[in-house]
This record gives structure tokens, C-alpha cells and sequence, in this order.
């Protein structure tokens, strides 16, 4: 598979390439390439150690949308088994951009639900860039209401730029779609999981992003405008993206000094995009004790938890 | 050239702009006609030509809408710039401005009142205060008006007029989505209704939680709503937009509101619908 590099991941393929001409003339053996090899290969791990470690705000943004990112779909058979996707919203139209079924996590069922990008051009516009129009958030509406119904918990999946801003959208109520998910998983009664697996993008993320806890890949943004959105309207100009992504600190670390997150799921070194299956495997180290710890929880217990939870986001001062 | 035609046609300096209505000279947006400030005040501020209704502050709403006597409540709470934003102005500063130009107390005021004699809880957002922009501080007003509606069991007043969340306070601003909306279920299992008057503009993560919550939603005619600006959505489909597009009739004909009501008439309105809300006619239910 060709891998596409970033700007700033240009260091990394360039010094693999590196290795892999040197590997291919290795075959006539002398040791000096072996030993090339192997010193080149450690500072490609330095490299990568280095460059991802230190990456700014803006380059984590780049990352949580990598084309080469893994989406939802990507994990479904790696984190589930015997997933079965509904399809529609009984009302109107099935939304390819949000997908959602029953699927065993371990030994329990579970309904999961997530939005996904499509790879290709025609899988992209299959499902529409990974941005739902209100009929995935009502389909993912019935989806959890079902969950409730059955006693599933929920694991929502969040990668997404953020809701359809189109013609169609805003004629079908996409506000109205997204409020009712708010308030409804507010109060759904099973366990909510929320997972942040790239793009984390605005009410369109939230909508699937209510719940007892919330998690978060490594690499991954969730933030209340994109960077390029916020430096039109406050720059008023898109080229000032590095300033604003800067300024939003939207990263995984700046959302937990807010306390805005419960756990961070770390990603292989040189993220998620490079290493699909090992990104799994952490990602359900993480999932499936804290699914394990709210299953034993009562629901009074749950509701209440969930709910000072939520009435206690903000920060503000009291003036006498 | 009389001397009235003489002074509305001279430099736009000694008219005021449609958000210092303290001028004695208004200039319509919807007609361009040069309106007399008082006879706009005795039409709640809406042009007597055609009709547009002019954006107001959350004070002379409050005014318009309520019985004498209302009283505001939850002034004390004040935004902290916690992620030390700065965009091409501190975020501190334009607190510091939006204080000064719209008076302290953040984009939502809170009250307690009457509409013709029934005791309400309402929150008003504050157009003028960044754009109505919500924060922690909106989001926590919200949710104390809701409280008080329940503690009082009275209904529950939202008027909305904000271009969404407060991106200088990033994702604190955007979980005051879940915040609000959350809370409307405990109006909901206390019955308490709760209705929604969405004003010029609705936009946004205002738009998309709490204002399209209310057991009734109602709009004023003209105003725009909507969940995406016009103007992304232009660049996103690159076709035009259909006439009358997010604007409150068009909602109403897509099925998305219940009512468009006319300022002038809205006083009356919400007396008779908070009327049947609190009916309970069928004891039973209660």
C-alpha cells in the first residue's frame, strides 16, 4: 500500500526510502550495508520518536485527518465480531455517513454507531466525506433507542469534519437532529462510550459524543470549529490555520488539563495511520475494561453520574 | 426642501445605527426608510413600513415582552479566559468591549417575570455581547433559568439570538451544547413547558441544542436560522441558495417550527399558550 507523507512527515519516508534501497542492494551481503541498515533504521525510530512526540498543535490536527487514518470501518472487524449494519432512519433516506449496527465486544453485545469517511473517491462520496446530513443522527437516534430497548451499551465512534453544511440538510432540520441527540443520550438508559478516532469536528462530532465517558486516540482533535474555520472568521483569513489551531488547543493533552476527557488511547509511535492492527489492539485495552466498569454500574448511579457531568462543563467567576 | 427632509437626508452621522437605538433617527434595514425612534419603540421596533423587525437589545426585549416589574436575576457570572485566547484581539479584551457595549452580564440575561399576569422563568440572549455568542457563562444562565423554572414551577422562556458558540472558548463552548440540552429532560419529567422564540439570527451550536429543544418553538418573521451559515454552505454546494432560504418562513414550510409570530402580537400569543400548557385538564396525567 503507497503511504502519503505529510509536510512534516516528509523526513521520515525520505529516510525510508533510504533503507529500502540500501536493504534491496543488501542482498549482494556485505556487512557494511547491514550495519548502514541497522544505524539508519535506529534513527529513522529517533526520527519518528521525535517528530511525532513533539508535534504541534496544527500537525495533530493534520493527523487526526491523515488520509492514510484509520477509519471506523477499519476497526469494526479488529475491536468486534459478528457486526451486523441496519441501515436508514424509517423516514427518509439512509445516511452513508454514519454507520451503525449490534456487534459483539468480547463476549457482549453492544450497539455501535460512528461516522465514516470513505477512502476512495467513490466510497467518499458514497458517504459523503464522513459528514452526516440529519438523517444518520436520526438513524443513530433509532439505533440507540433500540440499544436502550435490548439493554446494549453504546460505543460511538467520532471521526468527522462535522455535520453537512448543504441545501438539503438545513430543509430537513439538521439542528433539530443534532439537539435531539443531545438530550437523548443525555438520559439513554445503558451505558454511553464515546471514542474519538480522528477528526473530532464540532455539534456534527457531538451529536455522537454524549455519554458516561469519553475517549480519545493519541493523535486525534476535537474541537468547537477546524482551525482553517476559526482563522477565517477571527483572522478573517484561512492561511492564518497554525495560529488558530494554535489558539483553539484542541489536543488530546490541552482537552484533559481541561478535564474534558477521562482516558487517553494511546497509539503505536508513529501513529495509527502506520499501524492499524497494534492501533487496535491498544485502543481495546482501553475500551473493554471501561466497559467492564460500567456494566456494573446501577442505572440510578449511571443517570446521576451522567448527568452532574454534564451540568458542571464550564468555567466561569462569581462576582459579588 | 423642508427642514425634516433636509435632516433625514443628511450625513449618516446624526443617524444611529440599528444598535444604538437611543437616537432619536433609525434607518430601517428591510425599506432603507429613516424612522423616528419613538414611534419605532411604540411598535416594539418593528418598522411600521414594512414590517422588519429591527434587532434589539435583550433589555428592551425583556421590555416589549413582559409585564412592569421583571426583575433579572443571575448577574453575577462572568467569563474567565481560560485558554489565554488570542485571535487578532485578546479574548479579555473583547470581554472588556462587549462589557462596555453591551453591558456586563455576558450574551444571556436572565429574569424572572410575567407575560399579561403568568409567572415565567426566561433567558434572553444578548445579540450585542458577541454576537450572542455561547460560552460557560451562557450555557450555566441557560441551565440556572431552567432550575428556576423548576424550583418556581413556571414555565420556561428561551429567546434566542446568537451566531453560535464562543470559539474563544473553544471546547468548553461547544459542550454547553450537551449542558443545555441535557437539562431539558428534567423540564420534560417535571412538565414544564418550555418554549423557544428564535430571533435574528439563530445560528450554529445554539442553534443545533437548546433552541430547537422547547416543547414549542416560535420564531419572529424574517430571522434567519439555521445550523450552518449561508455563506459556507454557498462555498460547500458552489449552487445558489433557494429565495428565502434559513429564514423563519421557510422553516415554518419545511415543518421545522411551529409558529411565526409578529413581535407586535407575541405577548398575546405566549399568554394564551402558556395558558393551555399549564391546563392539565385531564388531572389524571399530572
Amino acid at each position: 500500500m503507497a503511504f502519503t507523507y505529510l509536510e512534516f512527515e516528509r523526513p521520515i519516508a525520505e529516510l525510508s526510502e533510504k533503507i529500502e534501497e540500501l536493504s534491496r542492494m543488501g542482498s549482494n551481503n556485505t556487512i557494511d550495508i547491514a550495519e548502514e541498515v541497522e544505524k539508519l533504521s535506529k534513527k529513522r525510530d529517533r526520527l519518528i520518536e521525535q517528530i511525532y512526540r513533539n508535534a504541534t498543535r496544527h500537525q495533530i490536527s493534520q493527523l487526526s485527518r491523515h488520509p492514510d487514518r484509520p477509519y471506523f470501518m477499519d476497526y469494526i472487524p479488529l475491536l468486534f465480531d459478528d457486526f451486523q449494519e441496519l441501515h436508514g432512519d424509517r423516514a427518509f433516506a439512509d445516511d452513508g455517513a454514519i454507520v451503525g449496527g449490534p456487534a459483539r465486544f468480547g463476549e457482549h453485545t453492544v450497539m455501535i454507531v460512528g461516522q465514516q469517511k470513505g477512502r476512495d473517491t467513490k466510497e467518499k462520496l458514497k458517504r459523503n466525506f464522513g459528514m452526516a446530513r440529519p438523517e444518520g443522527y436520526r438513524k443513530a437516534l433509532r439505533l440507540f433507542h433500540m440499544a436502550e430497548r435490548f439493554g446494549m451499551p453504546v460505543m460511538t465512534f467520532i471521526d468527522t469534519a462535522g455535520a453537512w453544511p448543504g441545501i438539503d440538510a438545513e430543509e430537513h432540520g439538521q439542528s433539530e437532529a443534532i439537539a435531539r441527540n443531545l438530550m437523548e443520550l443525555a438520559v439513554l438508559k445503558v451505558p454511553v462510550m464515546c471514542t474519538v478516532i480522528g477528526e473530532g469536528g464540532s455539534g456534527g462530532a457531538l451529536a455522537l459524543g454524549v455519554g458516561d465517558r469519553l475517549f480519545m486516540q493519541e493523535f486525534t482533535t476535537y474541537s468547537v470549529i477546524s482551525p482553517e474555520g476559526c482563522a477565517a472568521i477571527l483572522w478573517r483569513d484561512r492561511a492564518y490555520a497554525e495560529q488558530a489551531a494554535e489558539a483553539l488547543k484542541s489536543t488530546v493533552k490541552d482537552l484533559q488539563e481541561l478535564q474534558l476527557i477521562d482516558t487517553v488511547i494511546p497509539e503505536p509511535k508513529q501513529g495509527a495511520h502506520r499501524d492499524l492492527e497494534t492501533a487496535a489492539t491498544m485502543m481495546k485495552a482501553v475500551l473493554h475494561p471501561a466497559l467492564e466498569e460500567l456494566l456494573e454500574m446501577p442505572l440510578p448511579t449511571l443517570l446521576e453520574q451522567r448527568q452532574q457531568r454534564l451540568r458542571n462543563i464550564g468555567v466561569f467567576q462569581q462576582h459579588s | 426642501m423642508n427642514w425634516l427632509t433636509r435632516l433625514i437626508e443628511s450625513p449618516r452621522a446624526i443617524l444611529s445605527s440599528n444598535d444604538t437605538p437611543e437616537g432619536i433617527w433609525i434607518k430601517c434595514n428591510g425599506c432603507n426608510e429613516t424612522l423616528y425612534n419613538k414611534e419605532l419603540m411604540r411598535s416594539a421596533m418593528v418598522c411600521p413600513r414594512c414590517d422588519q423587525h429591527l434587532r434589539i437589545s435583550a433589555a428592551e426585549r425583556a421590555g416589549f415582552l413582559f409585564d412592569e416589574g421583571f426583575e433579572q436575576r443571575d448577574t453575577e457570572l462572568r467569563s474567565v479566559d481560560v485558554l489565554n485566547f488570542k485571535d487578532l484581539k485578546r479574548y479579555k479584551d473583547r470581554l472588556k468591549e462587549a462589557d462596555k457595549k453591551a453591558g456586563e452580564g455576558d450574551s444571556v440575561r436572565n429574569y424572572l417575570a410575567h407575560i399579561q399576569g403568568t409567572l415565567i422563568s426566561a433567558s434572553i440572549f444578548e445579540f450585542a455581547y458577541m454576537g450572542g455568542s455561547m460560552g460557560s457563562v451562557a450555557g450555566e444562565k441557560i441551565v440556572l433559568g431552567m432550575e428556576r423554572a423548576l424550583r418556581r414551577q413556571c414555565p420556561y422562556l428561551l429567546v434566542c439570538a446568537s451566531g453560535g458558540a464562543r470559539m474563544q472558548e473553544s471546547m468548553l463552548s461547544l459542550m454547553q451544547m450537551a449542558k443545555t440540552s441535557a437539562m431539558v429532560n428534567q423540564l420534560h419529567e417535571h412538565k414544564i413547558p418550555f418554549v423557544c422564540l428564535l430571533t435574528d439570527p439563530t445560528m450554529g451550536g445554539v442553534s443545533a441544542s437548546v433552541a430547537w429543544l422547547g416543547d414549542v418553538i416560535i420564531a419572529e418573521p424574517g430571522a434567519l436560522i439555521g445550523f450552518a451559515g449561508p455563506r459556507v454552505i454557498q462555498e460547500t454546494v458552489g449552487s445558489k441558495l433557494p429565495e428565502g432560504f434559513q429564514r423563519a418562513e421557510f422553516l415554518l414550510e419545511h415543518g421545522l417550527i411551529d409558529a411565526v409570530v409578529d413581535r407586535r402580537e407575541q405577548r398575546a400569543y405566549l399568554h394564551t399558550l402558556l395558558g393551555h400548557l399549564t391546563a392539565f385538564s385531564y388531572k389524571q396525567h399530572h
